[in-house]
């Protein structure tokens, strides 16, 4: 079918295309981009914007480029006067039940509706403002402004198709239909377990995290308040898309001084709390593998609150199989309030402990109420996605280009390869078990000894010899395929002993609170990013990063202490069974 | 100056009558799913276009009612609002002069009172409403049993008849019998209302069944065996499709039939003109081809000869009633004992196993106004009668049968006596029939329904000589061996849920007519299939019913209005002489024209979003 040849022309130019070719991608081909609003490839193409529309000869009808096939012998034009007329009157419509107060939105310059405005030259809109408000709990870390919602359907389709969560939906008929949640529910009583993908692929600033940088800024200008702040390993790979870095230019240094710039007092990295996160999952693998009888298989990662909360919601009774390890947040937490408050001596009340994450869901785990180990208030604080990092860098008139490297501070910097590989799919798993090996076999095994585990595949298995057992391994990332596992599972279909599950496709580089780039995924290249910092440092496994060595020393004795316990574990099935039941 | 003048109409109101016939047809093609509350502020907008303006409670009540109406809609009125609403539309009703105000508030009340529920969903939640548009393609909405039109229309346009063949099949079993006598509920709301008038469905299915016969279409590779028995009751388009799913799901399915052949009233109830044997057959053969085992002759009761029910449900792992509704009701007027009166059952079962009556030069009155009594007219006359009337007690547009079933049998030489209630039977000393004593009425008040009611005139009995009277006004099922084994019967039918499961009772499951009382062919093949279904999972399975064939694009030709083609029929005086088959399928100009004029709902508008069509059940 694909094989067979169609030929045509497009704004004069001849083309031959394969058979089932749209027109909008017969026209990328030869270098003519078809302005589209709604279109989002294999997920939305449903034509609803109609900016994309074009003129076949001899139809009187327009067509949609992105959902129309191409004819043999069709002549298009994409730009003619009758397209342009059109094109602009959808757009004008679409203003007008829009927000246009593109100086106070979060997507100003980042958004598809105002450059093709712009393009058109769009200067007025000649119709009646018609801009719906609906109520929307601004507490909740995802914000929904029904004055910016250009019913592209993105957002819906995104949630059905990819997650398969199906929170949001249409909502009303007629004139009066919308997009809301689904089955008129509230947010925080849906199934959303704020992945935050409706917001990356939002067009519009219609969906968006809630803006926490003002609590960052209020801390940073409190005297009394001594500023810790941590960097999610997936940040470092996309910060400097949107300041026009590339990803060499956006070093790791580079981001260090960005923060220190914006004047945190101490700038630490979640990769080293990545490493102690391997440490106490990795032991509690091992743990659980020889007293196999006592506990549910398989083994669930724990460190995506995405992931966590699905568990929570829609699988309550798998909560048990989840690793007890808190994430690396969480655990940097409760060490900046605990070990590091002693070791310098600093009240751990006087403590703002911020974190820099790609993950919206990341803002309500460190609201739960059960993460406040240290006994000075939540372990984390202030939880602030890579975008509004970028827009406090923005805020803060840094140049970039003129910042010079900086490291991070110890002693809760210091990380090896294994925990910065803690932001892509497959990394935590392979992480864990290059640690596990080490500790069954007494050596290390080679660093990418595992990296069957890696690849863009939704669900990857692999088994590996560790000691006297063969271990199965599953990793998972979308959450689409996360409910085809444990649906599986729960059939008998598959069994495994370790599964990791990133609720993200592609994993945290992909994750819902990292820069937006319209129509573009970007989470393989991010992971790219990560794999090559994982290939560049000198320690490749968690059990060998000196600073976790240290802390067990000085602090924790060993993995699955009674401080260890205390501190970074958390027995997710008491706690979040009460917590989402109770937050439903 | 003219004293007078005569009136000409302008182009502006020329143009606005020809846009109430859009609207019209708009009306019709209104799609399933709407919120009623905003639609309700529609039409009540339109209302109050219409007012000439001199009343107040037309002039300004009309309006405030839709400003209240939009305060519910946008969540911000109360209970106390549908009061105010309630209250202000009565007092318009007790004081507006004339319908455009009384009538228009009429309405609101209806409304309010036939969707109270709709009104408090959007006070209560915000303004939010709880309609969803479910079914985006109005045909496949409207059709019970869901068949893919827009695809096999497509197909059809593609000449590619045995695909089409295969993908109805997906969710008909009888492609045949649908496309000869299907009463196309998907018409009802074809959207192609909106620039003309609907696509003819059925003849674009009989093009294909027509063009690749069913029997010539394999049926789908059957599932593994599971070694699961059900035992089906009933040999009609409901147990036959029942059985034919069951089979593909690898389940063995065995069909109890009471009578010499299968197919039920598709045989005993539709006469050969209409649907010919051999093209049941068709249908049948290849649902057989699956490996359904058939009982014939074998009537499930407690009398010699007949297998109980309470064996069937002990030795099947479940069990599916399809009865159908095959017992005659009586009109209870004096002489219905007669010699020469019979029952539209009895009489097309007599014709359905090639036992003739004897109609010749007979003088024959059909009671009753449906598609049974047309057709018991319709085959009389071919029976050779020598005059045949049918007595109808309302008017002939009040008659339950399609219309052109009336005046096919009119153009047939029938007579109608319509606003003719039967009154008593009139016999010689032998006891032999020698007329219908008929009540003239006259059309009265219309009942809640919206049905004129007849009551009886001010004149005397009139007498309609004849040999024969057929009652045709209604069938009943017979439940009574059912009900003696404890299933539950209400109203004269059997009670089971949307699932088709019988109530209480674990593994027994009913449709189609036994349950809904007489209704439509594809209402029972429909309930076959969400019997086979629910079947399956009872049996704990989870088998999908899919098709392999791939639906072929849109085209972007313009659509430009287009009348629509109608299947011609043989000439009245040629068909009324024999039972043969009189009507003509389309051409393939006729038919590739005619699928032409789909607007392919499934890929534009809703569908689009939604997902056009379910490819797997």
């Amino acid at each position: 079918m694909g094989e067979k040849m169609i030929n045509l022309t497009i704004d004069g130019i001849q083309l031959q295309v394969p058979e089932g070719t749209s027109v909008m991608s017969a026209a990328a081909g030869i270098g003519i981009e078809v302005p589209h609003l709604c279109f989002l490839k294999d997920i939305n193409e449903i034509s609803a914007c109609k900016v994309c529309v074009v003129e076949v000869q001899g139809k009187s009808k327009l067509i949609t480029a992105c959902n129309s096939p191409v004819e043999e012998g069709m002549v298009v034009f994409t730009n003619s006067p009758k397209v342009r007329r059109v094109r602009k009157t959808n757009v004008e419509l679409i203003l007008s039940q829009h927000d246009c107060h593109c100086a106070t939105c979060v997507r100003s310059r980042n958004c598809n509706l105002q450059q093709i405005s712009n393009d058109l030259g769009i200067l007025e809109v000649p119709f009646t403002e018609e801009v719906p408000e609906t109520p929307w709990d601004h507490s909740f870390p995802l914000i929904r402004d029904s004055r910016k919602c250009i019913k592209c359907m993105r957002c819906v389709q995104i949630c059905d198709k990819v997650q398969e969560m199906h929170v949001w939906d249409v909502q009303n008929t007629g004139s009066r239909t919308t997009v809301d949640v689904a089955d008129n529910k509230t947010i925080d009583c849906s199934d959303c377990t704020l992945c935050g993908q409706c917001i990356t692929h939002c067009p519009t600033g219609a969906l968006r995290e809630r803006d926490d940088t003002y609590k960052a800024f209020e801390a940073l200008a409190d005297p009394e308040k001594i500023t810790v702040v941590q960097v999610a390993p997936a940040v470092r790979t996309a910060w400097g898309e949107e300041l026009g870095l590339s990803a060499e230019e956006a070093s790791e240094g580079k981001m260090v001084a960005a923060l220190k710039r914006i004047g945190f007092d101490y700038v630490f990295d979640t990769n080293f709390a990545a490493d102690l996160t391997i440490m106490e999952e990795g032991s509690e693998l091992l743990e659980r593998l020889d007293n196999s009888r006592k506990y549910a298989w398989p083994m669930f990662t724990s460190c995506c609150p995405g992931w966590v909360s699905f568990v929570s919601k829609k699988y309550p009774e798998y909560l048990r199989n989840l690793s007890t390890a808190k994430s690396p947040q969480q655990m940097f937490g409760a060490m900046a309030k605990t070990h590091f408050a002693q070791k310098k001596g600093i009240d751990p009340n006087n403590i703002c402990c911020i974190s820099i994450m790609p993950c919206v869901s990341k803002k309500r785990e460190a609201s739960l109420s059960y993460m406040k180990s240290a006994g000075a208030g939540q372990d984390v604080d202030i939880v602030l996605t890579t975008r509004e990092f970028v827009r406090m860098i923005r805020a803060e008139h840094i140049n970039t280009r003129f910042l010079k490297e900086q490291a991070f501070d110890s002693p809760l910097g210091e990380s090896t390869g294994a925990g910065v590989i803690f932001g892509v799919t497959g990394g935590v798993m392979e992480a864990a078990l290059r640690t596990a090996y080490a500790v069954v076999e007494g050596k290390n095994p080679e660093a990418d000894a595992f990296r069957a585990v890696r690849g863009r595949d939704g669900r990857r298995e692999a088994d590996f010899v560790l000691g006297d057992k063969t271990l199965h391994t599953c990793t998972v990332s979308g959450l689409a395929n996360a409910e085809r596992l444990i649906e599986d599972i729960k059939a008998g279909k598959v069994s495994y002993d370790f599964v990791e599950v990133m609720a993200c496709p592609g994993g945290c580089v992909g994750g819902g609170g990292q820069p937006i780039h319209d129509g573009c995924e970007f989470a393989e290249q991010r992971g790219g990013t990560l794999y090559r910092l994982d290939s560049e440092r000198k320690l490749r496994f968690s059990h060998e990063n000196p600073e976790v060595q240290k802390v067990y020393e000085e602090f924790l004795e060993k993995p699955l202490s009674r401080t260890a316990h205390k501190l970074l574990h958390s027995e997710h099935v008491n706690e979040l069974y009460f917590e989402t039941h109770n937050y439903l | 100056m003219s004293r007078l003048k005569i009136a000409t109409t302008n182009k502006a109101q020329l143009t606005v009558e020809r846009l109430y016939k859009d609207l019209e047809r708009r009306i019709i093609a209104s799609p399933p799913g709407l919120c009623p509350v905003d639609l309700q502020l529609s039409f009540l907008k339109m209302c109050h276009a219409q007012t000439c303006g001199k009343c107040v409670p037309c002039r300004v009540g009309l309006g405030q009612l839709q400003n209240l109406m939009e305060e519910v809609l946008a969540g911000k009125a109360t209970l106390k609002t549908l009061d105010l609403i309630r209250d202000t539309a009565s007092d318009i009703v007790d004081s507006a002069d004339c319908a455009i105000g009384y009538e228009a508030a009429h309405m609101v009340l209806a409304g309010l009172e036939g969707f109270r529920e709709d009104y408090v969903y959007h006070i209560e939640h915000g303004g939010k409403c709880s309609c969803h548009i479910t079914q985006p393609v109005p045909c496949v909405a409207l059709c019970p049993a869901g068949v893919d039109i827009p695809g096999y229309i497509a197909l059809v346009k593609e000449e590619r008849y045995a695909d089409a063949v295969k993908l109805i099949r997906k969710d008909n079993p009888f492609p045949t019998a649908c496309a000869l006598i299907c009463e196309h509920p998907c018409e009802a709301r074809c959207r192609r209302n909106m620039i003309d008038s609907a696509i003819n469905i059925r003849g674009l299915k009989r093009m294909a069944v027509d063009n690749a016969r069913a029997n010539t279409v394999p049926v789908p590779e059957k599932a593994e065996s599971t070694g699961k028995k059900v035992a089906i009751i009933g040999g009609g388009p409901g147990g036959l499709s029942a059985a034919y799913y069951l089979e593909l799901m690898g389940h063995h399915a065995v069909v109890f039939e009471e009578k010499s052949k299968l197919g039920g009233m598709l045989r005993y109830g539709i006469p050969n003109y209409r649907f010919p044997r051999e093209r049941l057959q068709e249908d049948i053969d290849t649902i057989l081809s699956t490996g359904v085992e058939v009982k014939l002759n074998t009537r499930v009761g407690n009398g010699e000869g007949e297998i109980s029910y309470n064996k069937l449900h002990e030795e099947y792992d479940a069990v599916y009633i399809a009865i159908g509704a095959h017992t005659d009701k009586k009109i209870g007027i004096e002489g219905e004992d007669a010699h020469g009166v019979m029952s539209a059952v009895e009489m097309l079962r007599r014709i359905g196993d090639d036992d003739m009556p004897d109609f010749k030069d007979k003088t024959v009155v059909v009671v009753g106004g449906g598609n049974v009594a047309m057709d018991c007219t319709r085959s009389a006359i071919r029976l050779g009668a020598k005059k045949v009337g049918i007595a109808y007690r309302r008017r002939q547009n009040d008659m339950t049968a399609l219309p052109e079933e009336v005046e096919g049998a009119i153009a047939e030489g029938a007579e109608l006596y319509s606003l003719k209630a039967p009154h008593k039977i009139e016999a010689d000393e032998n006891g032999n029939v020698t007329a219908l004593w008929v009540e003239p009425q006259i059309i009265g008040p219309i009942d809640a329904w919206g049905r004129a009611r007849p009551i009886q005139a001010d004149v005397p009995l009139l007498r309609i000589p004849c040999d024969i009277v057929v009652v045709a006004i209604g069938q009943g099922i017979e439940t009574r061996h059912f009900e003696e084994a404890g299933i539950s019967v209400k109203r004269g039918t059997i009670t089971a849920m949307s699932d088709s499961e019988v109530k209480d009772v674990h593994g027994v499951f009913a449709g189609g007519d036994c349950v809904t009382g007489p209704a439509t062919v594809i209402r029972a093949i429909a309930a076959g299939k969400v019997a086979a279904a629910n079947i399956d999972e009872y049996l704990g399975y989870h088998h999908v019913v899919p098709c392999d064939v791939e639906i072929p694009p849109v085209s972007y030709e313009d659509k430009e209005p287009c009348g629509r083609i109608q299947l011609s029929e043989k000439e009245a005086g040629e068909r009324k002489t024999n039972f043969d088959a009189f009507e003509c399928g389309m051409t393939k100009q006729e038919a590739c024209q005619e699928a032409g004029r789909c607007l392919r709902c499934d890929k534009y508008g809703y569908g689009s979003l939604k997902g056009g069509r379910a490819a797997i059940w």
